[in-house]
């Protein structure tokens, strides 16, 4: 256990370093509610618009922020008025960067009954996310040891903290009415089992959290408010950049049947933005027909509709109910309207746990992860981060490979990564080749002025096919692979 | 698995420098001066734009009060060779003249590539190359290459305080590598160079004299390698300063630029011997500049005799090693107008012993990056400071084994309580430099008291590894079975 600590002051000695690093908006964002919550009374935080980013998610982490003010009092006052828009003092800087690293730790208790590798990766990432992934894995650590009240009630916890969890829930509410409302586990569903009380028991503990979170709000007659705030309506299939999903290869096809299209003279009248513009939040289509938010509901649901009924009628242990977190994560991020690309993470740190039982696990965790990481590359997007991005990767890819291959005895070898095959193998070398045209060559061609989406899109496309390909592979190994359950 | 062990240790070295890169570089935002960084912005520029003849000069166009080469001449073409390039990317990064003082976003970028570039070039195959050939196993190379690679003070004085130390204590380190294998012409090339590249070197010289003399003197028939070794050396200063030899007055200018007497007995404070006697006694006022070099002198020849003497009676590669430690040690507590970067010469020797000492190089390292506080106060370095040293204090505990398993526990064990009360020492003294402000009457107090406090360890560590060196080789031997 010594050794996890260890760890993780070594990597918060790495995010201190970092401290002078570029921070994006989301510094801004997060500044500025701090400000909200510290200098404007409860009733109006969620009506609070001084600045574009209003405050977007549920009450426990505007009371989380609540409390970090008054810590940021200390450092910096300036930073605390709501007005102060862009404001950005080095002490600010500090104390949000700080924040961040103390907070982190929470994640550090959360894994420290569990492995090394799951930490030392999951580390690497930043924002306010480390203490909500710690809350996250805390949850899912009680759940595999069959402790459900405090599963659940994590789980809630972390719902009113970021409401995005919610992709997850359908595994949590399946799992825990079959093996936790049915006394008798396992085998075929025994309806005489059923036991209303721990029914009633998990319903009082989730509305319990739900209502220490909006009870206020629920006082002051602000629920409606709150609910337009934590779910905006978002223009665009897309985001500006393209999530590495589904409907990015559909956005990417799309594209080349308008090219081709105007090319061969079957299409009339090109739309100006498909060529030159990129960044363009509502993209519409040409040539395929646009995709209403509606359609992606369906489409999430479609995919996740298998592994629930999986997680339902076959499930042995609670290793199946991360196998199904893992596929609800992916469906809502393939499917979803208007996903941000940095989702990913919800779906490659519930993988990390299962990364020592299964060769095959480990396999899927080490494609989707280098893909993933790789795909969140666009974010930071200054030339000095660059190279740290690179070098962070490549350090994380290297060992990551390392250890996971010296654990299944795989070796590297000229035609393949450990645990990977050839193709795979190609796969993930071919993201070096696609770095260096994105950040060495077309900066420097001429024609980039006029395409900057370019790289950005190249970036999203590649990156689909290898999630994807994860995806198809996790499905597969959990529904089929009979060897998961003689271990 | 150990080989990518190799890579993953690589990379992170990297990544250090390159996070340290981020930080503040020495005198930024401090016009009309600035710092190091403005120093070797400058000579890129003067050395680009002017002929050799005139680097060393004082012109129009060179003026030596802003920031004048005090280099030997392998920096001054390493700075032209940076300068072309820079030229190459953005003119005006070294304009002549009107360069002075520019400080821009994608230029810092530039700066810092070129250090990244040249200590990953040079200073990286000798560190892997010193552990390789050494007769250890696979795994414990990589975990000495990458405590010496993650020592805090190589990492901040280069990549954030802003110099080039890599190329000399990585040409050295060749040169250590390439005798101890028995190629004493290449070891001495490389070594030429490193003292071509910053005279500070000298501080290792007397060590590569001694023992290849006393290797040479060994047996009569190695005397003709004797000859051989001198006419490489004279041959390669000779290469170094060939576009300078073309008058007897600009050969001393070079030399009266590179070894400036003029300049103080200490500037600032520094943890040798004469800042901490000062305290006491007013050196600077009892005795005039030219009596206070004769002083050091005499002092660091004597403090040198007993190692150099042994070294060249029993020209071994440990006790090379050793004395390299010693001789360096003994120059930067008793010589003349030290800089407190200089513990950087005594820390490459230093590291050349951390598997056989690992205790005492943990300690040193620690130490010695500590004394540098100051430095990194006046830089805004102090958080990455922190960061690389509590980073590296975790490296060596698991990648050393610093208490040995010897029969005497309780040597053990006391050696272990000082550490960790010297290292709780030098930790509150870093808070009460941050936090507390000193009372007028001394407005350098923690200054001091950091140099007092690290000279007082160096003094100890002199005296530690003069006793390593003149412990008999089967003693010491034993004491390595043990461990």
């Amino acid at each position: 256990m010594r050794e996890v600590w260890q760890v993780s002051l070594a990597v918060s000695c790495i995010k201190l370093l970092l401290i002078p690093s570029y921070h994006s908006t989301d510094f801004e964002v997060h500044r500025n509610w701090l400000a909200i919550t510290f200098s404007r009374p409860i009733e109006q935080w969620y009506y609070e618009k001084t600045s574009e980013w209003t405050l977007d998610y549920p009450p426990f982490f505007a009371w989380f922020e609540h409390f970090l003010a008054k810590v940021a009092y200390y450092f910096d006052r300036d930073m605390l008025n709501v007005e102060n828009l862009n404001y950005a003092s080095e002490a600010t800087v500090l104390f949000q960067r700080l924040s961040v690293i103390v907070t982190d730790f929470i994640l550090v208790l959360a894994v420290k009954n569990n492995c090394l590798l799951p930490l030392t990766l999951s580390h690497i990432h930043f924002q306010y996310n480390g203490f909500m992934f710690g809350i996250l894995i805390w949850s899912m650590t009680c759940m595999l040891q069959d402790q459900f009240i405090w599963s659940a009630l994590w789980f809630a916890v972390l719902l009113n903290f970021k409401h995005i969890y919610l992709y997850i829930a359908p595994a949590y509410f399946i799992y825990l009415l079959r093996n936790y409302c049915f006394k008798a586990t396992g085998g075929s569903l025994q309806w005489s089992s059923f036991s209303p009380f721990r029914l009633i028991t998990l319903g009082f503990v989730v509305i319990y959290v739900f209502a220490l979170s909006f009870g206020p709000f629920i006082y002051l007659k602000q629920v409606p408010q709150v609910l337009s705030r934590l779910f905006p309506f978002k223009r665009g299939l897309c985001h500006a950049y393209w999530a590495p999903n589904f409907w990015a290869l559909y956005n990417f096809v799309d594209k080349t049947l308008t090219i081709l299209g105007s090319r061969l003279h079957l299409t009339t009248g090109t739309p100006s933005a498909v060529m030159t513009g990129g960044l363009v939040q509502e993209f519409h289509h040409v040539v395929l027909p646009s995709v209403p938010p509606v359609v992606t509901l369906l489409a999430t649901v479609t995919s996740i509709l298998v592994a629930m009924y999986y997680l339902w009628s076959k499930s042995k242990g609670p290793e199946d109910f991360v196998r199904a977190v893992v596929l609800c994560a992916f469906g809502s991020y393939l499917f979803g309207w208007h996903v941000h690309e940095k989702a990913i993470l919800i779906i490659i740190l519930p993988l990390c746990l299962l990364v020592f039982n299964k060769r095959e696990d480990a396999s899927i965790f080490l494609i989707l992860s280098t893909t993933g990481h790789y795909s969140i590359f666009p974010l930071l997007f200054t030339s000095a981060e660059t190279t740290t991005k690179i070098l962070l990767m490549l350090a994380y890819s290297v060992f990551a490979f390392s250890s996971l291959g010296y654990i299944y005895k795989s070796n590297w070898s000229w035609q393949s990564l450990p645990l990977l095959n050839s193709l795979e193998s190609l796969y993930i070398v071919g993201l070096i080749p696609l770095e260096v045209w994105n950040s060495a060559i077309f900066p420097f061609l001429d024609f980039s002025e006029k395409f900057p989406f370019l790289p950005l899109m190249l970036t999203s496309v590649y990156c689909s096919f290898g999630i994807i390909y994860s995806w198809i592979k996790f499905y597969k190994i959990t529904l089929f692979d009979k060897k998961l359950k003689s271990q | 698995m150990y080989k990518s062990g190799y890579v993953v240790a690589l990379l992170v070295a990297v990544l250090a420098r390159w996070l340290v890169s981020l930080h503040k570089y020495s005198g930024a935002g401090n016009s009309p001066m600035y710092g190091d960084f403005e120093a070797q912005r400058h000579w890129m520029e003067i050395t680009y734009h002017l002929p050799p003849q005139q680097w060393y000069f004082n012109s129009t166009n060179n003026n030596l009060l802003y920031w004048g080469l005090d280099y030997p001449p392998l920096t001054a073409y390493h700075s032209w060779l940076c300068g072309f390039v820079a030229n190459k990317i953005n003119p005006s990064w070294v304009a002549l003249k009107e360069s002075h003082g520019h400080e821009s976003y994608a230029h810092k970028l530039f700066m810092r590539y070129t250090v990244i570039l040249a200590d990953v070039s040079i200073f990286f195959p000798a560190v892997v190359l010193f552990f390789a050939q050494q007769k250890l196993q696979l795994q414990d190379k990589v975990k000495m290459s990458l405590v010496v690679l993650m020592y805090p003070g190589f990492i901040l004085i280069d990549h954030g305080h802003f110099q080039y130390n890599c190329v000399s204590l990585g040409f050295a380190l060749f040169g250590v590598v390439w005798i101890c294998r028995g190629f004493h012409l290449w070891g001495s090339i490389c070594f030429s160079l490193a003292l071509n590249y910053k005279q500070m070197e000298l501080y290792h010289a007397l060590p590569f004299f001694c023992y290849l003399l006393g290797w040479c003197l060994q047996k009569w028939s190695r005397i003709p390698q004797l000859f051989k070794i001198a006419v490489t050396v004279i041959s390669t200063f000779l290469v170094c300063w060939l576009p300078f030899l073309r008058s007897k007055e600009m050969v001393l200018q070079v030399l009266n630029r590179v070894f400036p007497l003029a300049r103080g007995l200490y500037e600032d404070k520094v943890a040798n011997v004469w800042c901490s006697l000062s305290v006491l006694i007013k050196l600077k006022q009892m005795f005039t500049v030219d009596q206070l070099v004769f002083i050091c002198l005499l002092s660091t020849l004597v403090c040198l005799l007993p190692s150099s003497l042994h070294l060249l009676c029993f020209p071994t590669t440990r006790n090379f090693k050793i004395s390299l430690v010693n001789s360096s040690l003994v120059f930067f507590l008793f010589s003349f107008h030290v800089h407190e970067k200089s513990i950087l010469i005594p820390a490459l020797a230093v590291s050349l012993l951390v598997h056989d000492y690992p205790f005492w190089c943990v300690w040193f390292y620690f130490i010695s990056t500590f004394s540098m506080l100051p430095l990194f106060v006046k830089d805004d370095l102090v958080m990455a400071a922190v960061a690389t040293t509590v980073l590296h204090a975790l490296i060596c505990k698991a990648c050393l084994n610093i208490s040995s398993t010897k029969d005497d526990q309780l040597w053990d064990r006391a050696k272990t309580t000082l550490l960790k009360l010297s290292m709780i020492g030098a930790v509150l003294l870093t808070v009460a430099s941050l936090i507390l402000t000193p009372p007028p009457r001394y407005p350098d107090l923690f200054p001091v008291l950091v140099s007092i406090y690290s000279c007082a360890h160096f003094v100890l560590f002199l005296a530690a590894f003069h006793y390593f060196q003149f412990q008999s080789p089967s003693q010491s031997a034993n004491v390595k079975k043990v461990q």
